[in-house]
This record gives C-alpha cells, sequence and structure tokens, in this order.
C-alpha cells in the first residue's frame, strides 16, 4: 500500500444527471500541503463534498482511498471520525447552540468514535481556551450562538477554530480565503500552519494565490472540467496569476 | 392466580351506599361505564364528605349536558365514554407480570434514561408488590415541609385532613361547568395532588409528583389543586421524564392553581405517557384542562411544558389575571412525531392593570405528525396598561408533518399592547450535513439543532429537569429522518 494519506482513483462524480467530476486523480502524501485552483464550475467544491461524504453527489465509478481505507461508501461522519475535516465556504449557523456546546458535542463524538475518554469539562475548556486564544476568540465569544450575527470572516474563524480543536489528519479548505480581510487571513493561516505537523496534511481549495502565499504549498494542481490538467510546484500558481486557467483547456 | 370477581347486579346500584362489590382490596372496581351511581361508589369508597359528593353529581348532571368539543385540529375515533372503568379498572386486565411482557422499545427507552430496574417496573405497571422503596424518601421530605407548614399530599387526604381549604377552592378556577373535560374529571376525578402554601413561605424544595408516588396510577383523572398563600413562592414539577406505560387510553386532567397577593407559583410539567407506535396504534388520549388564577395583586404564575408523549394532547394552561401587576407566563415544547396530534397553547386573560403576558412556544414536528399551537390573548377594557408578547416558532423535520399556529388576540384597552411573533422552518439538508462533517450521527445532530431551538424553554426548567428534558427530546426523535 502507499504512504499516501489520500489517494483519489479515477474518480467520476455526478450531480443529478450531469457528470462533474470525470476521471479525477490525486495523491497528497502526508505532511504536505497540497493546493488545489480552478475556474467556478470545475468542480472544486464538489470534490470537497464527495471527500465529506456528502449523499447530494453520486460517485459513479472510482476510489477514494483515505488512510489506506476505501471511504467512498462511507457517511459523512463517519469520514469525519477517521480525521477528516472540511472548513465550509459558507459555515452553516445553529441556532440556541453555542459554540462551546458545539465543541464539546463534536469533540465528544470524535473522542467516542476513536474508543478514547472524552475530556472533563474544566480539562476541556482549558484546551478550547489554548485553541480559540491563537486565533484571537476570547470566552465571550464562546458563549455566543454558532454563526449566529457572526460576519464572514468571523464564521471563517469559527471553522478553524473547530478545525484546532478537532485536529484532524486531512483538512481541505473550501475557499476559506473567501470573505477574508487581510487580517483575519492572517490570523487563520497562522493557526494553520501552527497545526502543521509530520502527521497531517492539507487540501486548499481556492482561486485566489493570497492564501497560498501564506501557506506556501509543496504542489499545486490545475482543476478544469472535472480532470486535474496539471500539477506543479508553488511556481503554478504564478502561471494563472498572469495567464489565467484559459492556457489549460 | 385466578381471583373471580363478582360483578354487581342490578339491584346493588340501587342501594345508595352498599354496593356489593367484592371487599377484597384488590379486585375492588367500579363495572365499567358512568351513571350516577358509579360518580356514588367512587365518593363513597374515598369516604368523602356529603358536600363532595353533591359536587360530583353535579358535574356529572352538568356532563350529560354538554357536547363533546370539536374545534380542535384533532382526529380521533369517537370516544365511548360507556366502555371504560371509571375507579380502579380490575388488576387482572392488561397488567403485565414481568418487564419480558412490556413493549422492548420502552424498556429500550429506560435504558438509555439509565432507569433502574426496579422503577422500570413500577413505570411499566408491572404487577409486583412494592417495587419502589420510597418510604424514607417520602418521610424525610414530609418532615421537612411540616417545619414550614407547607402541605402537600394526595387530593384524597386532603379531603380528609383539610375539608375547609378544599371546599374554599376546589372548582374556583375551573369550575365544574367549565367545558365537557373538565366537568367528567369532576364528576369522577380519582386523585391527585393537593399543596398550600402558608403565607410569607417560601417552599424550602421543588414539590415533584415524581417523589410522591401513591399517586401511581390514578393518572387517569387526575386533580391538582395548589395554593400559593400571600407572598409565598412555591416551585412544583409535575410527571417525570420516564415513560409511563398506562392501561387507560383516555385521561382527563384539572389542575387548579390559585395565587394569592404577592404570591409566586411555578408550575413544571413533563408529560410523557404513551405516544403508540410508529403506525399510531394506541398510545393516550390526553385532555386536559390546566388553569391559574393571578388572584391576588402583584402575584405571579408562570407554567413551562415539555409535552413528548400521548397520541392525542388537547391542552391550553392559562393563567387569569385578575390582580393589579400580576403576570402569567408560558413556555412550552410539543414534540410530535410518527402519527402524533398535537393541539395545544394557552389562554392569557387580562383583567387587572399592569399585567403582564409572556408566551414562547416551541414545537418541533416529524414524522407523519401535526402540531398545532392555539392560543388565546385576551385584554379587558379595564386592563389598563397590559401587555402581552407571544413567540411561537415550529421546526418542521420531516415533509409529512404539519405545524400550524393559531392566535386569537383580542385588546379592549387602549393603553395595553399585544405582541405577536411566529417562526416556522425546516432543518435543511445543509445543516444537517454540517453536522456530520463534525462527527456527529444523523441522531445526534437532530438532538443538538432541536436542543438549540428549543433552548430558551428548557432554561426555564429547573436545573434537575432541564438535562432529563433535553435527553428526552433526543429520545422523542429517534427514527424521525432518514
Amino acid at each position: 500500500m502507499s504512504g499516501n494519506l489520500l489517494e483519489i482513483n479515477d474518480l467520476h462524480v455526478n450531480a443529478g444527471d450531469k457528470e462533474i467530476l470525470k476521471g479525477l486523480n490525486l495523491s497528497i502524501p502526508f505532511n504536505e500541503i497540497h493546493a488545489i485552483m480552478g475556474p467556478n464550475g470545475s468542480g472544486k467544491s464538489v470534490l470537497s463534498n464527495v471527500l465529506s461524504g456528502n449523499e447530494d453527489y453520486k460517485v459513479t465509478s472510482g476510489q477514494i482511498i483515505f488512510k489506506n481505507k476505501n471511504i467512498t461508501e462511507l457517511k459523512p461522519n463517519e469520514i469525519s471520525n477517521l480525521g477528516l475535516f472540511m472548513a465550509f465556504q459558507y459555515p452553516l449557523e445553529i441556532p440556541g447552540v453555542t459554540i462551546m456546546n458545539f465543541l464539546k458535542t463534536i469533540h465528544e463524538a470524535n473522542r467516542r468514535a476513536n474508543g478514547l475518554e472524552v475530556l472533563g469539562p474544566s480539562d476541556f475548556l482549558k484546551y478550547v481556551r489554548e485553541k480559540a486564544e491563537i486565533l484571537g476568540i476570547n470566552d465571550e465569544v464562546l458563549k455566543r450562538q454558532l454563526n449566529v450575527g457572526f460576519s464572514g470572516g468571523e464564521k471563517k474563524r469559527n471553522e478553524t477554530l473547530q478545525l484546532l480543536v478537532l485536529n484532524p489528519v486531512l483538512t481541505i479548505l473550501d475557499e476559506t480565503d473567501s470573505g477574508l480581510d487581510v487580517d483575519a487571513l492572517d490570523i487563520v493561516s497562522d493557526g494553520i500552519v501552527g497545526m502543521k505537523n509530520e502527521e497531517n496534511s492539507f487540501l486548499v481549495i481556492t482561486h485566489y494565490r493570497k492564501l497560498l502565499d501564506k501557506l506556501s504549498p509543496s504542489k499545486v494542481h490545475i482543476l478544469v472540467d472535472g480532470r486535474i490538467v496539471e500539477s506543479g510546484g508553488p511556481d503554478l500558481a504564478d502561471k494563472i496569476e498572469n495567464k489565467g486557467f484559459e492556457s489549460f483547456n | 392466580m385466578n381471583k373471580k370477581i363478582n360483578k354487581p347486579s342490578e339491584k346493588d346500584f340501587n342501594s345508595p351506599y352498599e354496593f356489593g362489590f367484592e371487599t377484597d382490596i384488590e379486585t375492588v372496581f367500579a363495572p365499567k361505564g358512568l351513571n350516577e351511581d358509579v360518580v356514588r361508589f367512587i365518593s363513597d369508597k374515598k369516604e368523602e364528605p356529603k358536600w363532595l359528593l353533591d359536587w360530583r353529581l353535579d358535574s356529572y348532571n352538568r356532563w350529560l349536558k354538554m357536547k363533546e368539543p370539536d374545534w380542535s385540529s384533532l382526529r380521533y375515533p369517537k370516544i365511548d365514554y360507556q366502555d371504560a372503568y371509571y375507579f380502579s379498572a380490575p388488576k387482572e386486565i392488561e397488567k403485565p407480570k414481568s418487564l419480558d411482557e412490556v413493549d422492548p422499545k420502552l424498556i429500550e427507552t429506560y435504558n438509555k434514561l439509565g432507569i433502574p430496574l426496579k422503577e422500570q417496573e413500577w413505570l411499566a405497571g408491572v404487577a409486583v408488590d412494592a417495587v419502589f422503596d420510597s418510604v424514607s424518601l417520602g418521610t424525610t421530605f414530609k418532615e421537612k415541609l411540616k417545619e414550614d407548614g407547607v402541605i402537600f399530599c394526595s387530593f384524597s387526604e386532603a379531603v380528609k385532613e383539610h375539608p375547609e381549604i378544599i371546599k374554599k377552592y376546589l372548582g374556583t378556577v375551573v369550575p365544574n361547568s367549565d367545558n365537557f373535560f373538565a366537568t367528567l374529571n369532576s364528576a369522577v376525578f380519582s386523585d391527585g395532588s393537593f399543596v398550600y402554601i402558608p403565607p410569607g413561605v417560601t417552599c424550602p424544595m421543588e414539590l415533584s409528583t415524581y417523589f410522591r408516588i401513591n399517586a401511581a396510577g390514578t393518572g387517569q383523572f387526575e386533580r391538582t389543586l395548589l395554593i400559593a398563600d400571600e407572598d409565598s413562592y412555591v416551585s412544583y414539577l409535575e410527571g417525570c421524564t420516564a415513560p409511563m406505560r398506562d392501561e387507560h387510553q383516555l385521561h382527563a386532567a384539572v389542575v387548579e392553581l390559585v395565587a394569592l397577593k404577592g404570591a409566586e407559583i411555578k408550575y413544571s410539567t413533563v408529560q410523557n405517557w404513551y405516544p403508540g407506535d410508529e403506525k399510531g396504534k394506541g398510545g393516550v388520549y390526553n385532555f386536559v384542562t390546566k388553569r391559574g388564577d393571578c388572584r391576588g395583586d402583584n402575584s405571579k404564575i408562570s407554567w413551562t411544558q415539555v409535552e413528548t408523549g400521548s397520541a392525542i394532547t388537547w391542552k391550553y394552561p392559562s393563567c387569569i389575571l385578575k390582580g393589579d401587576n400580576s403576570s402569567g407566563e408560558f413556555h412550552s415544547i410539543a414534540i410530535s412525531n410518527n402519527y402524533q396530534q398535537v393541539d395545544s397553547g394557552t389562554k392569557m386573560l387580562h383583567l387587572g392593570k399592569n399585567t403582564k403576558s409572556r408566551i414562547i412556544s416551541k414545537g418541533v414536528s416529524s414524522g407523519s405528525s401535526s402540531n398545532t399551537y392555539r392560543g388565546q390573548v385576551n385584554i379587558h377594557p379595564k386592563s389598563e396598561n397590559s401587555r402581552n408578547f407571544t413567540q411561537c416558532d415550529s421546526l418542521l423535520l420531516t415533509g409529512n408533518c404539519s405545524a400550524t399556529t393559531i392566535p386569537y388576540v383580542e385588546s379592549k384597552n387602549k393603553t395595553s399592547t399585544i405582541e405577536h411573533e411566529a417562526t416556522s422552518s425546516k432543518i435543511s439538508e445543509d445543516q444537517l450535513f454540517y453536522c456530520l462533517q463534525r462527527g456527529l450521527d444523523e441522531e445526534e445532530a437532530i438532538a443538538l439543532i432541536v436542543n438549540g431551538f428549543c433552548k430558551e424553554v428548557l432554561q426555564k426548567l429547573p436545573m434537575e429537569f432541564a438535562v432529563e428534558a433535553q435527553k428526552l427530546l433526543e429520545i422523542s426523535l429517534e427514527g424521525s429522518v432518514g
């Protein structure tokens, strides 16, 4: 078996009757940051949703291997508990549920699913505060309802807090940079860089290079019309900046 | 063991005090059906004074002339009132002999709630003796209350020990002419709770029916009377989170609350009677009349209810705001799943000056259930500077269920205001996927979202109830999506 954290083999995916991903191949080893860039409608968001097990999309052929396990047919929560986290482009609001309560609920579910002991209330509070501090989130914010009344940038910060708390092995950032101002971008990218280690990897989906400058990915992939059409080093992002995606068609 | 039951003969009914029923306590019961003799029998068995018997008979005769209400959105087969037992159904009927004979789903629920085995037997109505050791608990509890002069006992006991208080207050909030079900209850009520808080006393503990378990088996026509004398305070908890199995399909309870000058009553209910199975078979029909009278100035009554059980719920805990500056509150969570039908809400009747009422209703529907909020706010001409705020939110989990909000509002005083807000929403696929992506399974995700939706009301419950109620919401909605 390969030592890759994620292996996508000839993946075909339909949304309704329409084929969106048309034979996508991608490998991500441990301890790397990969970026996927592509024009609107190329299938970027569908890819992140399919990796997360979203049943709105149908895998017609191909395989997704995560941690040497075929996850193509797994449910979203099962994939999540294996250690795959997706930071949403548009994080959802959950009225009446505080950020703290949400974090506690998901952290406990994750620990239980992995046969680990659930942290006691004071240990957990300490753990969350540690992570929240990295992102400049204070106790008052933790008492607010999840994403209710937060700005786009603040919601992305909440996503990043969930990411740090769950500490997954593979993180998909689905256009996390969109809607972020420069300061928020710094905070979020610093948080991610600080979390990075030999045992995890990141897949950054974006069509801007701002975030990539911060994260300096080891590889950049160009997604056009449901396929990876080119893979290369960070300089590939420069090429797009200068010439646009048209040159890859 | 097969006990022979002597059916009463025609002749027995004609003699007013000698009924000739078998005297063995285990098998004493009134025959099926309802008539004056059955009413007399009940009163006699309880050794009630004549005035109470007369009141029951008066109620019975009023009931005969009344029509079962049909204005609600509830649909159920016609109830045959002559096909029911009104006093102690024969013990041989339907009593499971062990937990093995009880619906395994119910046992599963008990286990999820962490209820000990002995208690499960009691809740499930298993025919065993003394399944629940409550003696020590009950006694210490009573001693403590006695020190403060608080009276908390069964209704029957109160009739014997404190007839003057009962006589003074019984039927003064819910008269025996009030409505079909309340009038029926007034004729045949079995037992219930009585509470009296003396002037100036803050009741030292939450009073809970759960501890007063001698009321077990009296759930069918329960009657509760609670009086908070001047400047007193009491918090009362009714029901428990564990679902009770009950052989009676028809329930018609009456609760009367009286708050005198400066008194405050907080009445919390968790109603979790058997809701029927997934196909809508069986389940309790629950027709309840609950009303509180803010009789004195500056008094306050608040109702908080979590309704998850029963096949049919017909229930409108209300407040009569008679005293000046009095206030009434109604906080409700009504969950309906499968084929349950809920028609519930409140009435706020503003009579005094500067009276305030607040209504927060959260309806959660799933399966093929229907869930109606029906509320009335009425401000009378002399009720100056009074205020009402109403908020009704519905959450739908599936496409087959329905949620309806029917507010009736009327203000006859220009200085008073009424505010009404209503929202209706569905749990979105996106919200669910979001939670699932974070590692929660579907049921955990729904529970989290529903708990968030109901939070405002859950917070009104006493602490020890709130945690259990949260768990209960979770269990009540199991299998509702997917």
